[in-house]
């Protein structure tokens, strides 16, 4: 303990602590501070006016009970008065008093801001220190308002002290990010970023974060900033371990500083000047030189510096992602850090990995530690370390080992961390889709997920299996018999019911003739499964029955049995009572063509973007996303086009094939057509005028009246139809240009032959609109 | 930048929090519950850092109290746990041999020398000597008013 000249040590409010660390109990406790309170609140509104180190105590000891976790409502104004005693002490604690408490009372506001105008303009370094402390901690609108055109002068005044400084550099930082509109560097650029040249390495320690920030708002007017900071850089990396004195940190120069270049550097792509360059791509070479030395020290504090300004100069490195060399040589040392003693170098390693996945320079150099990391996902007992492996093994995953990974994947999920798994199953559902050569492996995959992790399956996954196998025929036998078999398990997750109840109901038929997955038996197996289902799991098996009935005829009786139990049509649930009601009746009175049409099997789901990545990202927060899920969304997001209705008209856009989207099209809509912009909505004014004119005047029968008046908020549709053809029509706008594709549908069983367009832009929209027509193929096959 | 810093006892006790974004008080226990909760849960050999919200959170025990930090993503972890370390020898040298009664019955020096080492989430000055040189000056004014006061105050 200090001795107590080590300023005044307040005996009363050591003697007050005491006694709360004695209290027995809570209770006890309240009671003493209750007693406090009430003793402090007299003493202030008391006749006698209290002097400075009584009202010092009384504010810390209030101070005190607030940290404890007690709500304060007074001692507001006594603080403030401590302000402008001129006793450093008692200064102090009223800035601290009001930097913990926050008061927005506009009165205080106003005499807290002009003690600390006071405090500003005494010239005593001290004081002035104390109040860019307190502005620092407190960073309110209001004293940014008041002081914000100050402190950039205090920063750059010639006779301003080292340490006011720095406390002016960081305050400034503070009241940039509260209040970016009311700090203006304009004037002050030039010598903020001077500052980097300073011989005091504490201004320049505290500059540099000021100057970060600012960079990455105006890259631009702060880009002058680069060649300093290289030259800054570089002198510390190579100096020895006795020139920095005491910035040196256990044998380490300047540790902090050196971290905070490297990251300044990352706000800004590689240097154009070649010397500038040169110098730097040293510098990194000799950081990761040095990490290959043997260490000066055995101290974790040493080795703990040294590497963090390692991984900072290798996320710079792979920010560049342009020297090959450095980012082979930044792979092969956390390679090496994978299989460290240490724990935390491991984690790191693990997650500068990750984003060293994703630059094409070092994908396959990060490939060849995949044995590495699934060693770390099976043996690590912390499970933050296992996490990081889990998502590094999903950034290496590509075509070539995704089968690898996704079944590593599948079994770490058996034993992972409950608060993990949603987000693992998310990412073991991207991965099988994106890599998925052969279906059925998709299919098994996703069914494993449920299997395993059924309670973590969000609707989105179930919902995608299903698409696919809808979309894809050769998938659906396969589909169908996979589900029955897994439906058979005694204890099946209530997810595995819903898909296959869904995939019964549709391909039930693919798998009905082996007498094993007989119809009835295909009944008797779900319905099983019925009364432990929740309510929407029933809705949907309900819906499968109907199906069966037109699928399976012989099955109508049992299955009308089912649905004309009380159980069913009189059941509490609306829904269920409803669909029960509907479906009995349905299938007493259709005739079965009738039935037939009504539950025809599902048509094939329309190309969306993957609702699956969609979800992950907002698991995840915008900052945690790979690069090349980045890439992906927008290109995916391109494609969009504003609306979210491409039901039907997907149909329409592809020229010459019937409603099926080809084959080989990404389900996940990423490699398909070039991206779209939105049009504003006034453009399709104009395609409307074009055609009202044209439509009377052409030779074929009109265009429906209220087909085109949809164009002027949608771009795609279907443009025209009958008997013989459809045209449909997908228009895209950029500012002055449009590009109008018309695409036509032959609807019969013939060829048309000799088949000519012709697109007239009458009347004065000829001046307006310069076009470009391009030649349609004069035969269109059926 | 750095969020905030919690100092908390192994029983949950918290001895110092500085806190460097606006939040509600409110928000401000809910937070301290749920992440000293978090941090105590773990066991002794697992690493120092955890993934917490979407905040990277540094933590270290010197004896009986843990060091907690939550920084940012972009921030280096390894420089955050070296912060800790050099502010436990500031304070390890201001009161000689620093241990938790210290921090708890002189709490409003651990934020004066904080305010000193670090000032809106970003270290300020990392010379040990210079943060400490700060302290003892300020000490010293301290005793100079009052001698002054006392030498020049004018007999009533």
């Amino acid at each position: 303990m200090p001795a107590v000249s080590k300023g005044d040590g307040m005996r009363g409010l050591a003697v007050f602590i005491s006694d709360i660390r004695n209290c027995k109990s809570k209770e006890a406790e309240i009671k003493r501070i209750n007693k406090e309170l009430a003793n402090i609140r007299s003493k202030f509104k008391g006749d006698k006016a209290l002097d400075g180190y009584s009202k010092k105590k009384y504010v810390c000891k209030l101070l005190f009970i607030f940290l404890l976790g007690h709500d304060i409502d007074f001692g507001h104004m006594e603080a403030v008065n401590l302000l402008s005693s001129n006793k450093y002490t008692e200064k102090q604690i009223g800035y601290l008093f009001i930097s913990v408490l926050v008061n927005s009372n506009s009165e205080l506001i106003r005499l807290i801001n002009n003690a600390i105008k006071n405090d500003l303009s005494s010239r005593n370094p001290t004081f002035m220190c104390l109040a860019l402390h307190c502005i620092a901690n407190v960073g309110s609108r209001e004293m940014a308002e008041a002081f914000a055109s100050e402190i950039p002068r205090i920063l750059v005044a010639g006779d301003t002290m080292d340490s006011v400084k720095q406390s002016a550099a960081l305050c400034l930082l503070r009241l940039y990010k509260t209040s970016p509109d009311l700090v203006l560097m304009g004037e002050w650029t030039s010598r903020v970023v001077h500052l980097l040249n300073d011989q005091h390495m504490g201004v320049v320690t505290a500059a540099i974060s000021l100057i970060t920030c600012l960079s990455q708002k105006n890259p631009d007017e702060f880009k002058t900033c680069v060649s300093l900071a290289v030259s800054r850089l570089s002198r510390i990396v190579s100096s020895a371990s006795t020139d920095l004195q005491d910035y040196t940190y256990y044998f380490v120069p300047a540790p902090w500083l050196s971290c905070k270049l490297l990251r300044l550097l990352q706000c800004y792509p590689p240097p154009e000047d070649g010397a500038v360059k040169g110098r730097l791509v040293e510098c990194l070479e000799t950081i990761l030189n040095k990490a290959q030395e043997p260490p000066k020290s055995k101290k974790v504090q040493h080795s703990n510096a040294k590497n963090a300004i390692l991984f900072e100069a290798i996320s710079l490195i792979i920010h560049y992602d342009s020297e090959p060399n450095l980012l082979v040589r930044a792979c092969n040392q956390l390679g090496q850090f994978l299989q460290h003693r240490e724990t935390n170098l491991r984690y790191l390693a693990l997650e500068s990995m990750c984003t060293l996945a994703s630059s094409e320079f070092s994908h396959e150099a990060v490939k060849t530690h995949i044995e590495t990391v699934i060693n770390a996902l099976k043996t690590e007992r912390d499970v933050s370390v296992r996490q990081r492996a889990a998502d590094l093994l999903y950034a290496m995953c590509d075509r070539s080992n995704a089968k690898q990974i996704v079944a590593e994947m599948l079994s770490y999920l058996e034993t992972a961390d409950y608060s993990i798994r949603e987000e693992m199953v998310l990412k073991v559902a991207i991965l099988a889709e994106k890599y998925a050569v052969d279906y059925s492996w998709y299919v098994d995959t996703i069914l494993n997920l449920i299997r395993i992790a059924g309670d973590y399956v969000s609707e989105e996954v179930w919902y995608r299996v299903i698409q696919i196998v809808i979309n894809r025929d050769d998938v659906q036998g396969y589909a169908a018999k996979t589900v029955f078999e897994a439906l058979q398990a005694p204890a099946c997750h209530e997810n595995m019911v819903k898909v296959g109840g869904y995939i019964l109901g549709e391909f039930g038929n693919l798998i009905a003739g082996d007498p094993r997955s007989s119809p009835l038996v295909q009944f008797n197996l779900l319905h099983s499964k019925f009364h432990l289902c929740s309510v929407p799991t029933r809705a949907l098996l309900l819906s499968a029955y109907i199906k069966f009935i037109n699928l399976f005829p012989e099955t109508k009786a049992t299955i009308q049995e089912v649905l004309r139990c009380d159980s069913q049509i009189r059941n509490s649930d609306v829904e269920l009572q409803q669909r029960a009601v509907e479906y009995l009746k349905l299938s007493s009175i259709a005739s079965t063509d009738v039935l037939a049409t009504v539950l025809e099997e599902m048509p094939p789901f329309p190309e969306r973007e993957s609702s699956i990545l969609a979800k992950l990202k907002k698991k995840k927060g915008p900052g945690a996303i790979s690069v090349t899920e980045l890439e992906d969304s927008k290109r995916e997001g391109g494609e969009l086009n504003g609306g979210s209705d491409r039901g039907p008209d997907t149909a329409a856009m592809s020229a010459s094939n019937a409603s099926t989207p080809s084959p080989s099209a990404d389900l996940l809509g990423i490699r398909s057509a070039a991206p779209i912009n939105a049009a504003p909505a006034g453009a399709g004014s104009l395609l409307v005028d074009v055609f009202s004119e044209a439509g009377p005047a052409a030779p074929s029968t009109a265009v429906n009246d209220d087909g085109f008046l949809r164009f002027v908020c949608k771009n795609n549709g279907v443009l025209f139809e009958n008997q013989l053809l459809q045209i449909g029509i997908k228009s895209e706008y950029r500012q002055n240009l449009g590009r109008m594709y018309l695409f036509y549908g032959n609807k019969t069983s013939v060829q048309f032959a000799s088949f000519t367009t012709n697109v007239s832009c009458p009347g004065e929209l000829q001046s307006h609109i310069l076009s470009l027509i391009s030649e349609v193929i004069a035969s269109l096959s059926s | 930048m750095m969020q905030f810093m919690l100092l908390f006892s192994r029983q949950g006790k918290l001895r110092l929090q500085k806190w460097y974004v606006p939040l509600s008080d409110k928000e401000k226990k809910k937070i301290t519950r749920e992440l000293v909760q978090t941090v105590l849960a773990r066991k002794p050999k697992m690493c120092s850092f955890l993934e917490w919200r979407d905040l990277k959170v540094v933590y270290k025990r010197y004896a009986s109290l843990y060091f907690c930090c939550a920084v940012e993503n972009q921030d280096n972890e390894l420089i955050t746990l070296e912060i800790i370390h050099r502010y436990v020898e500031l304070l390890d040298k201001y009161f000689g041999s620093v241990c938790e009664l210290d921090i708890i019955f002189n709490f409003e020096k651990a934020y004066f020398i904080l305010d000193e080492f670090l000032l809106g989430g970003e270290a300020q000055e990392t010379s040990k000597k210079n943060v400490l040189k700060a302290i003892e000056q300020a000490d010293l004014l301290q005793e100079n008013v009052d001698f002054q006061t006392r030498l020049f105050a004018a007999p009533t």
